[in-house]
């Protein structure tokens, strides 16, 4: 074993399963066909569900005919919000977590009935024996609709006399705030130099490969349980027992196999209330799975931002402040109001010592699907935004754009560094640790960056127009404030962890394992996590901003040392042997240099207690221990990407020639699975830079709802990652882990495009947007050509 | 609604389906085979990708009647009967080749016909081989080292003709 675990307890033989590549726990089964995802779950007597959805992005519904898809045979109900709303507290979903209070014309309806805002809008339940005829009967029913004006674009959104998304609201801004501090204004007017740039970051959307899914069924005592292909499960049981109005205990939610998660399974949906709450008014199981043309037009979308930056630097480059204008394109509807504007505003100075700043942010709604968190959760827009700052500073002072960076970026003996900014939680912002100058350094060095504009000018003799970018980020990960981690030995002596944290694909079973077995002696796949269900563990909260290794990771190495620390005392007044003359290892707590020995399963068998018998005075019921660990402060993460590209002008063309990613997530429980994260991080942004738009038409109509229009990333686009990893562990929590999930993808975007700016740098062009399709940027250089050739000598 | 019959894995199979039902959803719904994924249903992400007569075929493209008579191989049957993983299998598992797993079926059957065919790919024939396969998860590498690692000890052994 190459394990670099350090035992916690005097008392343990240590395993040191943390820092090794364990092979996951989860594999064996998903790699035979024997995963069970949402749509894999066979119940007795299933009807199967379809949603007629909008087919416009704002109209007036003026009538519903259900009379012709309700006479087909085999279907067994179609439903309107008028039928199910005997089974709900509320036509309208229940806002998700924010810090404005009160808010409630921006969630969407469980089904709509008078009005739909975006294209794929829910208005029709339909109920049938198989999931093609609930389609043909969807096809059956007959709206009438009345369009109304729409407004595709944020800005536009913005304007007096804009007509409005949804006709209940006032005006289309949801919400406007500035954040901000420093003397914004002195800085300018003292600065050497000043710039300005219009930014657009695109709206991607998540894709998970599986889609989501709800499946309802009716308990034999009238309880309900329902699964969900959600990263939420918690936030689905404590938001479902209130719609619904039925008691907590009555309900259970279950997370099966999740297909990934990657933000949009994030929400709690209209969908996911409206299959439980026919299933209660049916009472019959249900299920709905999503197809891959809903994901397009129903699941939550993110970044479509237009940030306006100004920035003010001295005459060495160093910020002296930032200001400007940021408009977050809302959707339709706003599920989660303010978390991703919130988060990217606040996140944009990232690694860098930035003086004064000043970002007036607006939210506005549009005709489109619903925005809410997708991979990187407002930080994608923020980095790009800030890097792209960089090398505008770079270019125009002539410096190099890493030493523009090493100027300005927060030096290791300033940690912890404390920015005048609060966390959502309202929480201090305070770096926690990192050296990022260091971590500049290595990757600049790994990558050749210095070699570069040699080879880059030997290319371009040649014809070939080469390019090098790079971009940091810090990202805050580990949000509280608190996961559960439940640690029981069985009577058998098995180990079982519960955690409301939500598996959905990561490997999340196979660290916590990890990190359980370490502290009980035993192997990891000794191990056996349950994550995601409301029955078995009572609080949670969920998969998001990179948290669960970091929150229910802790929870759980408390929780083992507790079980362990207890399996110790037991062992001492059995075996009348002090405490520190035991050990623990395979499965038993034995006597240091004896053959005595008492097994774990024997241990929680007299924990149990048994009628009749007494219980040792000095022990507590149960070989077993619950942690919720709380926080309130963010273990930040941080990275340096370093990529090289090609382009062929007469395409507009970008070949990835070379990727260098260095990650420093803090202590890393299992390497693979931290690579694993990276590199489908990585990928993910690379998708945001080059390929992936979702194309809106000027009437708001989704133009690529199939995967052969929005373009995914695959294999042979992506040159070898080359990945590096620093290690400084986080002081603000008992693991040292920071999260891993959206550090990859985070500056991706912005370190491509500085890479293809690069490039050609010999037409003098600036990019100002993701992505960057290569028609745009063939029209980018054949307009600095036109400008070129029509400018005086 | 046809008559169908077909041998999957191995086990013949006979079956009713109505002439519309996709080759994927009889697999998954009538013979309770849900190894095979669907996960966009109009044959780009390659999730649903089956063996049909030994050819790589999109399961969400084809009409289960379209495989009357067919030999078909899923992920089910990969693995030995006493649950040794098939070589490409056991290096996804080596390689950290999957997350979420849920296009690993797709993936592990359009390698599989890659190494049938190509038994010592290149890199470059590796990830043109799963260029129509879409992974959100891993970035592809691990799974193109998977693919390159089982290469050499890809044997015929255990496999369908």
């Amino acid at each position: 074993m190459t394990g670099t675990s350090t035992p916690t307890d005097a008392n343990v033989v240590t395993h040191a399963a943390v820092g090794r590549s364990v092979p996951r726990l989860e594999d064996p089964a998903l790699l035979t066909g024997r995963g069970r995802f949402l749509d894999d779950i066979v119940l007795p007597d299933i009807l199967h569900c379809a949603f007629v959805r909008s087919p416009l992005a704002h109209a007036r519904i003026e009538r519903i005919d259900v009379g012709a898809a309700r006479a087909l045979d085999g279907v067994h109900a179609v439903l309107t919000l008028a039928d199910l709303l005997p089974m709900l507290a509320s036509g309208r979903m229940p806002l998700g977590a924010s810090p404005i209070k009160g808010e409630n014309s921006s969630t969407p309806f469980v089904l709509s009935n008078k009005e739909v805002a975006y294209v794929g809008e829910p208005i029709v339940l339909v109920v049938a024996k198989s999931r093609y005829l609930a389609e043909d009967a969807a096809a059956l029913v007959q709206l009438e609709l009345t369009p109304l004006p729409v407004v595709c674009d944020a800005r536009e959104a913005m304007e007096p006399g804009s007509p409005v998304v949804r006709t209940e609201l006032k005006s289309n801004l949801l919400n406007s705030f500035n954040v901000g501090y420093g003397e914004v204004e002195e800085a300018f007017a003292k600065a050497a130099h000043v710039f300005s740039d219009d930014l657009w970051q695109h709206r991607g959307c998540g894709h998970s490969m599986e889609g989501r899914g709800v499946l309802a069924e009716i308990r034999p005592d009238n309880g309900l349980c329902v699964w969900s292909s959600t990263q939420m499960p918690h936030d689905v049981y404590y938001m479902l027992a209130a719609m619904l109005g039925i008691d907590q205990n009555a309900l259970r939610v279950i997370t099966p196999d999740v297909g990934g998660g990657f933000g949009p399974k994030y929400c709690l949906y209209p969908e996911e209330a409206a299959i439980p709450a026919a299933t209660l008014l049916l009472k019959r199981t249900l299920k709905w799975v999503e197809d891959r043309r809903e994901t397009f037009i129903s699941s939550i979308q993110e970044r479509d931002q237009y940030w306006s930056v100004e920035v003010a630097a001295d005459a060495e480059g160093h910020l002296l402040g930032v200001r400007g204008r940021m408009v977050h394109d809302q959707g339709a509807y706003a599920p989660k109001p303010v978390n991703l504007p919130y988060n990217s505003a606040t996140s944009m100075s990232g690694p860098y010592m930035l003086p004064a700043y000043s970002m007036d942010v607006h939210v506005v709604h549009t005709n489109k699907v619903p925005v809410s968190s997708v991979r990187g959760a407002g930080y994608p827009q923020a980095v790009f935004a800030m890097e792209r700052t960089m090398d505008l500073i770079a270019v125009k002072l002539g410096l190099d754009r890493a030493e523009v960076r090493r100027r300005n970026l927060i030096p290791p003996e300033k940690m912890p560094y404390t920015k005048k900014l609060k966390a959502r939680s309202g929480a201090a912002m305070v770096y926690d640790s990192g050296d990022y100058l260091a971590s500049q350094a290595e990757t600049l060095a790994a990558a050749g960056w210095d070699d570069f504009p040699e080879r880059q000018r030997r290319a371009l003799a040649a014809g070939r127009y080469i390019g090098i970018g790079l971009a940091n980020a810090v990202k805050g990960t580990g949000r509280g404030p608190f996961e559960s981690g439940v640690v029981r030995v069985g009577q058998n002596g098995k180990v079982s962890v519960f955690t409301g944290a939500a598996a959905m694909g990561q490997g999340l079973a196979t660290a916590l394992a990890q990190i359980c077995a370490d502290e009980l002696a035993i192997p990891p796949e000794d191990v056996t996590v349950i994550a995601g269900d409301t029955s078995t563990t009572p609080f949670g909260l969920g998969g998001f901003a990179s948290r669960q290794l970091v929150t229910a990771g802790s929870s759980v190495h408390l929780a083992s040392k507790a079980v362990a620390g207890k399996a110790i005392k037991a062992a001492s007044v059995l075996l009348e042997v002090s405490e520190d003359q035991l050990e623990l290892g395979d499965g038993r707590v034995s006597v240091k240099g004896g053959n005595r020995s008492i097994s774990l399963a024997e241990l929680a068998q007299m924990l149990r207690g048994a009628p009749g018998y007494a219980f040792p005075a000095q022990l507590e019921p149960g070989l077993e221990a619950s942690v919720q660990w709380k926080t309130d402060a963010l273990a930040y993460a941080n990275a340096c990407h370093v990529v090289e590209v090609e382009v062929e002008p007469e395409l507009g063309h970008v070949v990835l020639t070379r990727y260098v990613a260095l990650n420093d997530s803090g202590r890393m429980i299992n390497p693979m699975i931290v690579e694993g994260q990276i590199h489908g991080g990585i990928v993910h942004g690379i998708g945001n830079a080059l390929y992936e738009l979702m194309g809106y038409d000027a009437a708001a109509q989704p133009v690529t709802t199939t995967f052969q229009e929005y373009l995914l990333v695959t294999a042979t686009e992506l040159p070898t990652l080359e990945t590096i990893y620093r290690e400084t562990p986080s002081p603000k929590n008992p693991i040292g882990a920071k999260g891993v999930g959206e550090t990859g993808t985070i500056p991706a975007a912005a370190a491509v495009i500085s890479a293809v700016e690069n490039a050609l740098s010999p037409f003098g062009i600036r990019i100002s947007q993701t992505p960057i399709p290569p028609e745009t940027l063939f029209n980018l250089i054949e307009a600095a050509r036109r400008s070129r050739a029509g400018s005086p000598a | 609604m046809y008559e169908i019959e077909l041998l999957v894995n191995g086990r013949p199979y006979r079956g009713t389906a109505e002439s519309r039902t996709t080759l994927a959803d009889f697999l998954r719904h009538s013979l309770g085979l849900t190894g095979t994924h669907l996960g966009c249903e109009h044959g780009v992400c390659g999730a649903c990708t089956i063996l049909v007569d030994g050819v790589s075929a999109r399961g969400c493209l084809m009409l289960a009647v379209q495989a009357d008579g067919a030999i078909v191989e899923t992920v089910e049957g990969l693995a030995r009967p006493d649950g040794t993983l098939h070589p490409l299998q056991q290096a996804f598992r080596d390689t950290h080749g999957l997350q979420c797993g849920f296009c690993t079926p797709g993936m592990l059957m359009t390698l599989v016909e890659l190494l049938r065919e190509t038994p010592s790919p290149t890199e470059g024939e590796v990830r043109e081989a799963i260029s129509g396969n879409i992974c959100r998860c891993t970035g592809y590498q691990s799974i193109v080292n998977a693919a390159l690692r089982a290469s050499g000890s890809c044997t015929i052994e255990g496999e369908a003709p």
